[in-house]
């Protein structure tokens, strides 16, 4: 759909994803004397695909248990044999965040829940909780194709992921994301619950309670079954889980019409990056390496390119293509592939005339790039030179920058990436750039700690926020450079004759990208390129890019007012010509799409300077095909869905032994029976007991 | 804390007052009424008193710990001087009532016996005020947690409960020697009936010493409670006439005949 005709959804009914209650008036007082909440927390949701539901699960009223700190892995088994006040609530530092412990508790009777400690700094030797073959199954190699790259036989992508967001556990797992709260737990812990020179710890004892509780089970099929047969037959529909969708964000740098289809003959090479990113809990999805370097890196060689002179005259156009939800089966670019060859996209695969892909950028060896291709589909006599020519315009274009481009051997696969959906339809000639040249360089793969400290962002001490964000960091100057060689290749691949060495990505503009997608996006460069009635998409915490199921994320709102930004043009409308351009005809006006935007403040006032922003940013549904088609149990298409839920949250508090409940009922029974009997007692008597001498029997009582 | 303390301490605090209603009031429809009315008008007494304490919060606005307990004193004084000012009025209210039914009724005598109106007059005050004590800690005592976190003692819902436990026959006696007193005019009474629900509540301030506050609660019951029932009619040789079941013999010697 069209820039200008996009809704802001707020979360769908039925899910509760922030308290609803304020901050200062939540509980009466009594209720504040009991509990303690634990307001910063993330937790761990239910997610379901054609045959799996993954995640974790609580009770209905949430599941409580004793609080035992494991700091060490001789702490855990206390809470597996030998505690004496079952079940635990075990309290985990993040550096014993392991697959192996997880197993462990995943066996016992005994856990009724797991809060992890988040680890600062990130644990030394790495942590994937992604697979190690990520999304296998829905590339392009399958028993059909390359069977020997198929299930990641060839190369092992992920070497560091061990699997643990994809497990099944059935008690609730929530993250503590400050560390003050982690204190006051573990001070609770301290005062009540150590056991003391080896004897068992006494009543009361302090206890945490996780509530998590998710509506879906067993798989997509299930849930979305029980959710079409509520939508159909019940007057208050009650779904149980909704597909993860979103929307990609796609430009062109020739205008197209986006309503009407190009002329078969035109030639498209297609650049694209994945913007979202995963971890074990919900919402948590930093993503630095894994998706933020890579289209940051893309939207600057996208400004690089539209501010060369001459391209509205190069043959061939060039595609910026932002997938949304590559993470979960490649859902963005398995929706573009479908809607291309359904004819409901503006540009067909026939006018694909190449690919060329950021995967993982930021963690160059010594400064090496390599090119991945796919040696399958390169065996084609067409498609050899034309891939071969690819990496030709690639070399070509970084000599002269701190870039060194190498090819990684013929007979490797393609790496985990949106070009292999693309492969699937069509044998198309394209290049996947990366870091690393079998496994990830990346050892936070897909987990909370792929954060700016893993792509080496460095600020020195004692910056104000307007200086952070105009500071430019060595991971910044890094990403530029790679920014300049893309935007020249694709200059040269377009058909471009002139001299390249003008095209220059800006590093300051890279640098400011990623201070507002890796640390703070209320920032001031932010603030002045959005519209003016979206104030709630920028926040103070760190942004997170998970696709989520309401519909635009921030992460997708971001890049597409950022590419707005920086491939558009300012023009001189007024706010109605802006807001309403169809009002005022001229052919032009249909290729572009236009934004209002509200500028940035004046030093001396308050108020901004909007203006009107003419660009080609266009977005497009980023659902999977297999929800449109109905075929929830799919393995062509990816199904992923998300539980819904009503209430989550975690608070601790001291419990009191079963021993002084049984004494307070029967103390409380006893009084019922003694004051029964004496008051029965007394009333019979009454007559006798309340007459004074000289009443006789006729005393009105 | 559960299920099981909920009910425990909803009977120890309730459990007298529930064994007094089905004994006593159940059956009798009037004295329902005015028991109702009884808690009506206490009701109505703690609204205005929790209103002034409200205003001169705001009008006082500090976050200071001290002075927002200084201002709590001061509301809970004027609340019990509220809550007797309106046991005053009941007590006129209920004469004014008492003239009304006997001009209405055709009965010859007063359907309803002054001691019997104390008596229901001050268990509805005393169960509207337990009510109130008690109702917001039972609801938080269903959840799992106990109190204890932030340093109050674990045994808070129990002790809650026994303190209602004590207030509510309290109320009783208070009910039943102010009726008494202001039909006598004997005005040393209410005066003292005053200082010692003074007394009560300021002890529980006292809180979470429990013994601090618990044990003079009961204390001050128990001496109520006496002299509640010599007032009542009560005797130390009508006591022992029941105990020692002589009590027949007792009304068959005192039959004069009419």
């Amino acid at each position: 759909s069209s820039f200008a005709h996009q809704h802001f959804l707020v979360g769908v009914e039925g899910r509760v994803d922030l308290p609803l209650s304020c901050s200062f008036c939540w509980g009466n007082s009594v209720e504040r004397k009991i509990y303690i909440p634990l307001n910063k927390t993330a937790p761990c949701v239910r997610l379901l695909n054609a045959t799996h539901q993954i995640g974790c699960q609580s009770s209905m009223n949430g599941d409580t248990g004793v609080i035992h700190v494991v700091e060490k892995a001789q702490d855990l088994k206390w809470v597996l044999t030998d505690g004496p006040h079952p079940p635990y609530m075990v309290l985990l530092e993040g550096e014993l965040f392991t697959r192996e412990l997880m197993l462990q508790l995943k066996g016992s009777s005994r856990i009724s829940g797991l809060a992890v400690a988040i680890s600062k700094p990130s644990p030394a030797q790495g942590f994937s909780p992604g697979l190690k073959c990520p999304n296998d199954g829905f590339g392009v190699y399958s028993n059909d194709y390359g069977p020997q790259y198929a299930h990641c036989n060839w190369t092992v992508w992920n070497p560091l992921g061990n699997g643990l967001a994809y497990e099944d556990f059935s008690f609730p797992i929530f993250l503590l994301e400050d560390a003050n709260e982690t204190q006051v737990i573990k001070q609770c812990y301290q005062d009540h619950n150590l056991p003391q020179n080896g004897s068992v710890p006494e009543y009361p004892l302090c206890a945490m309670q996780l509530f998590a509780h998710m509506h879906a089970v067993t798989n997509t099929v299930t849930c979305m079954r029980r959710s079409s047969l509520q939508t159909a037959f019940s007057l208050n529909p009650e779904e149980v889980c909704d597909a993860l969708s979103d929307y990609n964000v796609w430009s062109t740098l020739k205008p197209i019409n986006a309503s009407s289809k190009i002329n078969p003959v035109d030639e498209v090479i297609i650049v694209a990056t994945r913007i979202d990113s995963h971890s074990f809990f919900w919402n948590v999805a930093p993503g630095a390496e894994s998706a933020v370097a890579s289209f940051v890196t893309h939207l600057a060689a996208a400004e690089a390119l539209h501010k060369v002179p001459d391209v509205q005259m190069l043959p061939r156009n060039i595609m910026f293509t932002f997938f949304q939800g590559e993470t979960f089966d490649y859902i963005g670019s398995s929706r573009m592939v479908y809607d291309m060859k359904m004819d409901k996209f503006p540009i067909r695969l026939d006018n694909i005339h190449s690919f060329l892909e950021l995967s993982q950028v930021a963690l160059r060896n010594s400064s090496v790039l390599w090119v991945h291709t796919d040696p399958v589909s390169r065996r084609n006599e067409s498609i050899q030179p034309q891939v071969e020519t690819l990496v030709e315009a690639l070399i070509n274009s970084s000599v002269g920058a701190n870039v060194t481009l190498q090819e990684v051997g013929q007979s490797q696969p393609l790496p985990p990436s949106s070009f292999q959906r693309f492969l699937r339809a069509k044998s198309i000639p394209g290049v996947v750039l990366a870091d690393h040249r079998t496994s990830f360089q990346n050892r936070y793969y897909q987990s909370m700690y792929d954060t700016a400290e893993n792509i080496l962002m460095k600020y020195p001490e004692g910056l104000s926020p307007e200086e952070t964000l105009d500071y430019v960091t060595d991971t910044a100057k890094s990403l530029a450079e790679v920014a300049t060689v893309v935007a020249r290749a694709l200059y040269q691949l377009a058909g471009g004759t002139g001299n390249t060495s003008a095209i220059q990505a800006d590093p300051r503009m890279v640098s400011r990208m990623l201070y507002g997608f890796l640390i703070k996006t209320n920032n001031s460069w932010f603030q002045s390129i959005i519209k003016q009635d979206l104030k709630g998409l920028l926040g103070d915490e760190l942004p997170q890019h998970y696709i989520a199921v309401t519909s635009l994320v921030n992460t997708t709102q971001l890049v597409q007012y950022v590419l707005a930004n920086l491939t558009g043009t300012v023009v001189n409308f007024t706010k109605e010509e802006c807001l309403n351009p169809e009002k005022t005809p001229n052919p032009e006006k249909e290729m572009y799409v236009y934004t209002w935007v509200q500028g940035s403040r004046d030093p001396n006032s308050t108020s901004r300077v909007p203006f009107c922003v003419q660009s080609t940013v266009h977005l497009t549904k980023a659902a999977s095909p297999a929800f449109e088609l109905k075929q929830w149990g799919s393995t062509e298409y990816s199904t992923w869905t998300e539980s819904r839920w009503k209430d989550i949250r975690a608070r601790i508090f001291l419990i009191a032994s079963k021993e002084l409940e049984i004494i307070t009922l029967v103390v409380g029974i006893a009084i019922l029976i003694l004051s029964l009997l004496a008051t029965y007692f007394i009333n019979a008597k009454a007559h006798v007991l309340f007459s004074s001498p000289g009443d006789g029997g006729t005393v009105a009582y | 804390m559960t299920t099981a303390v909920f009910i425990g301490c909803s009977f120890i605090a309730f459990g007298p007052v529930l064994a007094l209603c089905v004994c006593t009031i159940a059956a009798e429809p009037l004295s329902l009424v005015f028991l109702i009315t009884g808690g009506f008008f206490w009701l109505v007494s703690l609204l205005l008193s929790s209103l002034v304490w409200f205003i001169a919060v705001q009008i006082g606005g500090s976050n200071n710990a001290s002075v927002k307990k200084n201002f709590l004193i001061f509301g809970v004084v004027f609340s019990v001087l509220l809550q007797e000012v309106f046991r005053f009025a009941y007590y006129k209210l209920l004469k004014k009532a008492n003239k009304g039914l006997m001009t209405v009724s055709q009965e010859e005598t007063i359907p309803i016996s002054v001691r019997q109106l104390s008596y229901v007059s001050g268990l509805g005050f005393g169960i509207m005020s337990g009510i109130f004590s008690l109702v917001n800690i039972l609801t938080d005592s269903l959840g799992l947690g106990s109190a204890g976190i932030y340093g109050d003692s674990p045994q808070y819902f129990l002790s809650s409960a026994f303190m209602t436990l004590a207030i509510v026959p309290l109320h009783v006696f208070w009910g039943i020697v102010f009726f008494d007193a202001c039909e006598k005019k004997k005005w040393w009474a209410p005066a003292l009936v005053i200082l010692s629900h003074l007394l009560v509540s300021g002890l529980t301030f006292l809180n979470p010493q429990y013994d601090g506050s618990l044990v003079p609660s009961y204390i001050i019951m128990m001496l109520m409670g006496t002299w509640a029932f010599f007032t009542a009619g009560g005797s130390l040789r009508n006591l022992k006439l029941c105990l020692m079941c002589r009590d027949k013999d007792f009304l068959l010697a005192n039959q004069h005949p009419r």
